[in-house]
């Protein structure tokens, strides 16, 4: 799939930007401020529903305006698909599929498919737990959009529950009416939880290969393991032989274990919000013992691996390298550039053309002053 | 801002729900401008729904007489009560000409990022109707998202092992719909609740 157009409207420092696009090998090139970040953004906005610079809205819309208008057309198999995304930070968003409104913009998910590398990518490996949820999660979305409203009913069940362990925490004599209703959001946290967790367990399993193969061209062996650890189980699972019924058993005995300190802290204290993915090398964990090179390898053969997964579902998705190549060295920025240069649609971003390994030579774009949208666009 | 009583006018309507400041200042110059004595006429109506309009002492609904019209009414059958979140449910539901039952509104659902739980509900209310009166069916009719549905979890299991059965409306596919516009999480569910045809 390659995107033919791109245009934006209020969206952070572009009063308005329209860029055409072609297969293969596109390069913006810009000195640092000046709004290619902002580019790459909007698409992976268009793909995600959400930012990997900011996790709310409002500094997407340009000071000033109201709201933010995104538009984007995609080819794929010789169909053109117009997505159009309206932000407002102050109500709820808008968007449409080939000019026809839709009633949640969640329906947008799936058709823009681009896996994103970015200089933030290294926080896979050395960040909190939650930059890891957050890869695999995106991922799920992407790969199957119904995990989306199975995210957003966790979340709500998860702030109702919290809100009553907080109230009854409040409390010097706990009180009983409020208990009472602790048994009923158990019951959603568990359903909704448990398929929560073991999509992800069958989404790290499905990983596996595909990192340990992309992390081998890129560093040159050393075996890793991918590990979905949950705080629900005291020892990992193999989630080819877990079923639903069993993930949800675990769960909730997991709940019992923790309920006494629940009430104490007023949150809720196991379950997919707080479980994590181990990244091991040499059977070492990652964190603390990786060197630089070894923790960027990992966090693009992570990135790479998600790319490859959902070409395997049967759409070559865009690939998109926001000033990755600066961050590697030579070895690694000539293998990077090894393993993606086939793809049907790159789009790279650097401050100078010096940062690109020599075989990427594509058409160049370059990007001017910040928010001029006369000079961006224009082709060197 | 403007001066004195006129914003303050602005200010009250934009207290209530679904009127924002851009329509509360448009329906304040609409009062402004309107006939004195159409004015009077919403201020009279709206005293007297403040002085007349109280709540079923049976159900909770809205009336204007200590029992409402459908607990008034004799033709209704009292052994099915079906409990909703709302009045305007009942509104709802009554149009549909399918129910002959009796109703119990619970003024809401339970939400404790709102502080709201099963004691400020009229869930005391309804377990006193089940205790005096015999009921065959109880229907749960709360709203299919997740505060809805954790109310009628929790009813449930509360009125368990009492005798009658208990019920919840079924979710899925809209009537006159097309198959392909229903989304996952609909569709899931209509899955779920799927039933044999016998001829």
């Amino acid at each position: 799939m390659y995107l033919s157009s791109l245009a934006l409207k209020d969206f952070r420092s572009y009063e308005e930007l329209a860029l055409n696009l072609d297969p293969g090998v596109t390069v913006f090139i810009g000195s640092n401020g000046f709004g290619k970040t902002n580019i790459i953004e909007a698409i992976g906005y268009l793909t995600t529903l959400s930012s990997h610079r900011v996790s709310t809205d409002a500094p997407l819309v340009r000071i000033g305006t109201e709201s933010a208008y995104l538009k984007g057309v995609v080819e794929n198999l010789g169909r053109s698909t117009t997505i159009e995304l309206e932000i407002n930070p102050s109500r709820a968003n808008r968007g449409r599929i080939n000019q026809n409104a839709q009633r949640s913009t969640r329906e947008i998910i799936g058709h823009i498919r681009s896996v994103l590398f970015a200089p933030e990518d290294l926080a896979l490996v050395k960040g909190d737990p939650n930059e890891r949820r957050k890869f695999l999660d995106i991922l799920l979305v992407l790969r199957n959009p119904r995990y989306a409203s199975t995210l957003s009913d966790y979340e709500r069940v998860l702030k109702q529950r919290n809100a009553l362990l907080k109230s009854a925490a409040g409390m010097r004599r706990v009180d009983v009416s409020a208990l009472s209703t602790l048994e009923v959001w158990d019951q959603q946290l568990v359903a909704i939880g448990s398929e929560l967790i073991l999509a992800r367990m069958q989404l790290v399993s499905a990983l596996m290969e595909p990192v340990a193969r992309n992390y081998k061209h890129l560093a040159e062996g050393h075996e890793i393991s991918l590990v979905y650890q949950s705080t629900i189980w005291q020892n990992p699972q193999n989630s080819k032989q877990v079923e639903l019924a069993e993930v949800a058993a675990g769960f909730r005995i997991a709940l019992d274990g923790v309920r006494k300190r629940e009430f104490e802290r007023g949150i809720t204290l196991a379950g997919p919000h707080r479980d994590d993915l181990l990244l091991s090398l040499r059977t070492h964990p990652l964190k603390g013992y990786a060197s630089q090179g070894e923790s960027w390898s990992y966090a693009l053969a992570l990135k790479l691996a998600s790319y490859d997964l959902l070409r395997s579902d049967g759409v070559e998705p865009i690939l998109i390298l926001d000033d990755v190549f600066s961050e590697l060295d030579t070895t690694r920025r000539d293998r990077l550039s090894d393993l993606i240069s086939k793809n049907e649609q790159i789009l790279i971003t650097a401050a100078v053309p010096e940062d690109l390994p020599a075989e990427l030579d594509g058409r160049r774009v370059a990007i001017s002053r910040d928010g001029d949208s006369s000079s961006a666009g224009g082709v060197l | 801002m403007y001066e004195g009583v006129v914003q303050d006018l602005i200010d009250e309507l934009g207290r209530l729900p679904g009127v924002g400041p851009k329509s509360a200042q448009r329906i304040a110059f609409y009062l402004l401008q309107a006939d004195p004595a159409d004015v009077r006429r919403l201020v009279e109506v709206l005293t007297t729904v403040k002085e007349k309009v109280r709540f079923c002492a049976t159900c909770g609904n809205v009336s204007e007489e200590e029992l409402c019209r459908i607990c008034r009414d004799p033709r209704r059958d009292t052994t099915m009560i079906c409990v909703v979140e709302e009045s305007k449910d009942v509104i709802a539901i009554e149009k549909t000409r399918e129910f002959r039952g009796t109703y119990h509104v619970l003024g809401g659902a339970i939400s404790p990022i709102e502080g709201i739980g099963p004691d400020n509900l009229r869930i005391r209310e309804l377990m006193t109707r089940l205790a005096n009166v015999e009921i065959k069916e109880l229907i749960l009719a709360t709203d299919p998202n997740l505060e809805g549905e954790a109310t009628a979890t929790y009813l449930a299991r509360l009125v368990k092992g009492m005798g009658f059965t208990v019920s919840r409306l079924a979710s899925g596919l809209p009537v006159g719909g097309d198959l392909e516009y229903a989304d996952e999480v609909t569709l899931g569910r209509a899955f779920e609740g799927r039933r044999s045809l016998e001829y």
